[in-house]
């Protein structure tokens, strides 16, 4: 289970300082599937950054299967098994696919037939990536999905993905929400993932809006997905409440 | 052969006893031990240190080894090493230096390889350099390598000096002939007070040449890297330039890449790259379980492949 209490992030600027979470109270049961949503600017990338501890809030506490976690680093969490998806993951020169998904998996004898099989649940056509360098020579969408397949590699309790979806094509995003499925499926992982794409918020099981660094909403998706639906523009972006034209909990 | 010995020839040359094929191993200066083929003649050179080694048109399939070990401390060398291969070739030549330096006195080896590359051959040359010892004398290495490649010949050139070598100058230079194509992969890391320097000069002279250079180097500590990869197309032909290294520490790296296109057809790039580790490709590797140590350390590796 994870508890989120009270968490702030605030930012000294020149001048002035920002608040960019006020307060998040939280709690995620086992096994979930939540999906983060909510304008842009509002701090979801940063709550889920806080989690994995690349971002350490200035106030609260955040508990994992009852441990206190908000003082632990980055790997101490990893190996807690808490995993992150970045939203523009960084390239490697020199290191190959597979051994990026050997590091994620905790085994450098990682055989070609399992680093392969990651691979296809991402959409990708294993052998001809596994052993490609991950470098600049792989396009925006081909990193983002080996990324997603490192998250699968390590089969973490918590699986946070920022925007998954983005630089994604159209067939490989059928794909990825087939994964997802299948992962909520198997009932062993707690799975948040920020994103704005109707496909997947109708994956899950709870749907959280963050909006100007506060829970703006939460609930079912079968609460919220009216909700959702009857506040976004809708000749704007149909499926998307990500741009701007969202309006928050009154 | 001693512990050390057989350690030095591990990091060289990847060899456990005595290698396959023909070999030569030098150590302090002397002949250790050699071995010719039916297609490969080694011989000592009369008026200089060194070898001729003279590879029979058509031998495919075969390697040549020749390691140079020093251990005693404040040995100095200059070694000229010549390679015939006829036409036709298709061959693996491993050299390398492995210094121990237990005492306080300078140690150096100067090799001079040249090679001849016969028409449609085709070599993988491989060099290592490595480094050791608890003594405060400097480990110094300076190689220079010059390779003619005949009408079709083609050299893959890989380079490799990962620690231990406080001193290296290193001057490579390769004359391509026609339609022949030459890859220099050098991988350099630098630590402490080092210094190394890397000069090339590829000369693209028959039409249809292909020059590549691939460096890839981190500097750390206080240590220093100079590169100056020049590519000069006198014809028709195709160069690349790509260094890259990763800066650390209080190091320093300067890479002057130079290209330079005397024909209208000559298609010549360059590419030179320094920056520090992201520190987003740190924090990737911490969300996989490692440390920041450990993931700057699988980092490194990947890189210098």
């Amino acid at each position: 289970m994870l508890e989120l209490k009270g968490i702030q992030y605030r930012v000294d600027e020149a001048d002035n300082q920002i608040d960019i979470l006020r307060g998040i109270d939280l709690t995620i049961k086992p096994h979930r599937f939540v999906v983060i949503t909510g304008p842009n600017g509002g701090g979801k990338t940063t709550l889920a950054k806080t989690i994995m501890g690349l971002a350490t809030p200035t106030g609260g506490q955040i508990l994992w299967n009852g441990t206190d976690i908000t003082t632990l680093n980055i790997a101490e969490r990893a190996k807690l098994g808490i995993s992150y998806g970045f939203q523009q993951p960084p390239r490697f020169k020199g290191m190959k696919v597979r051994d990026i998904l050997e590091i994620a998996a905790g085994n450098r004898n990682l055989s070609r037939n399992v680093c392969c099989q990651y691979l296809t649940q991402v959409g990708l056509c294993a052998a001809d990536y596994v052993d490609r360098e991950m470098d600049a020579s792989l396009s925006g969408g081909e990193i983002k999905r080996i990324e997603i397949a490192t998250i699968l590699a390590r089969s973490s309790g918590l699986m946070i993905f920022d925007e998954p979806e983005a630089g994604i094509d159209l067939w490989s995003f059928a794909k990825l929400t087939e994964t997802f499925q299948t992962i909520h499926d198997q009932k062993q992982s707690t799975i948040l993932v920020i994103s704005h794409q109707e496909r997947i918020i109708n994956l899950a099981d709870e749907i959280i809006v963050i909006s100007g660094g506060r829970v703006a909403r939460h609930g079912t998706k079968e609460e919220m997905m009216p909700y959702i639906l009857g506040d976004t523009v809708m000749d704007c972006h149909r499926n998307s409440v990500a741009c701007g034209c969202f309006r928050p909990a009154k | 052969m001693t512990k050390i010995d057989t350690r030095l020839l591990r990091e060289v040359a990847e060899l456990e006893g005595t290698p396959k094929g023909a070999f030569n191993i030098r150590k302090n200066g002397q002949l250790d031990s050699r071995a010719s083929t039916a297609n490969i003649e080694i011989v000592s050179k009369e008026d200089k240190p060194g070898i001729d080694i003279h590879v029979k048109p058509g031998t495919k399939q075969e390697s040549i080894h020749i390691p140079v070990i020093i251990t005693q401390s404040g040995w100095m060398e200059l070694v000229y090493n010549d390679f015939f291969i006829g036409p036709d070739c298709d061959i693996v030549i491993v050299a390398g230096c492995g210094i121990h330096n237990a005492g306080d006195e300078l140690t150096k080896h100067d090799g001079v390889h040249t090679f001849y590359v016969g028409e449609n051959s085709k070599v993988q040359y491989v060099e290592r350099h490595y480094g050791e010892g608890e003594g405060t004398g400097e480990r110094i290495m300076n190689p220079q390598t010059v390779v003619h490649l005949a009408k079709g010949a083609s050299i893959q050139l890989e380079t490799t000096q990962l620690r231990g070598v406080d001193s290296t100058r290193r001057y490579t230079k390769v004359i391509v002939g026609e339609e022949a194509e030459a890859v220099i992969t050098e991988k350099l890391l630098t630590h402490d007070r080092q210094v190394a320097e890397s000069e090339m000069d590829i000369l693209l002279e028959g039409a249809g040449a292909t020059g590549r250079v691939i460096s890839r180097s981190v500097a750390q500590d206080s240590s220093e890297q100079i590169f100056y990869p020049r590519v000069v197309g006198e014809q028709r032909c195709f160069g690349h330039v790509q260094c890259d290294a990763i800066i650390m520490d209080k190091a320093k790296v300067k890479a002057i890449p130079a290209i330079t296109a005397n024909h209208t057809d000559a298609q010549l790039v360059h590419e030179a790259a320094i920056g520090r580790i992201a520190g987003d490709q740190i924090l990737k590797l911490m969300t996989l379980g490692l440390t920041e140590a450990e993931a700057e350390e699988e980092i490194l590796n990947g890189f210098l492949r």
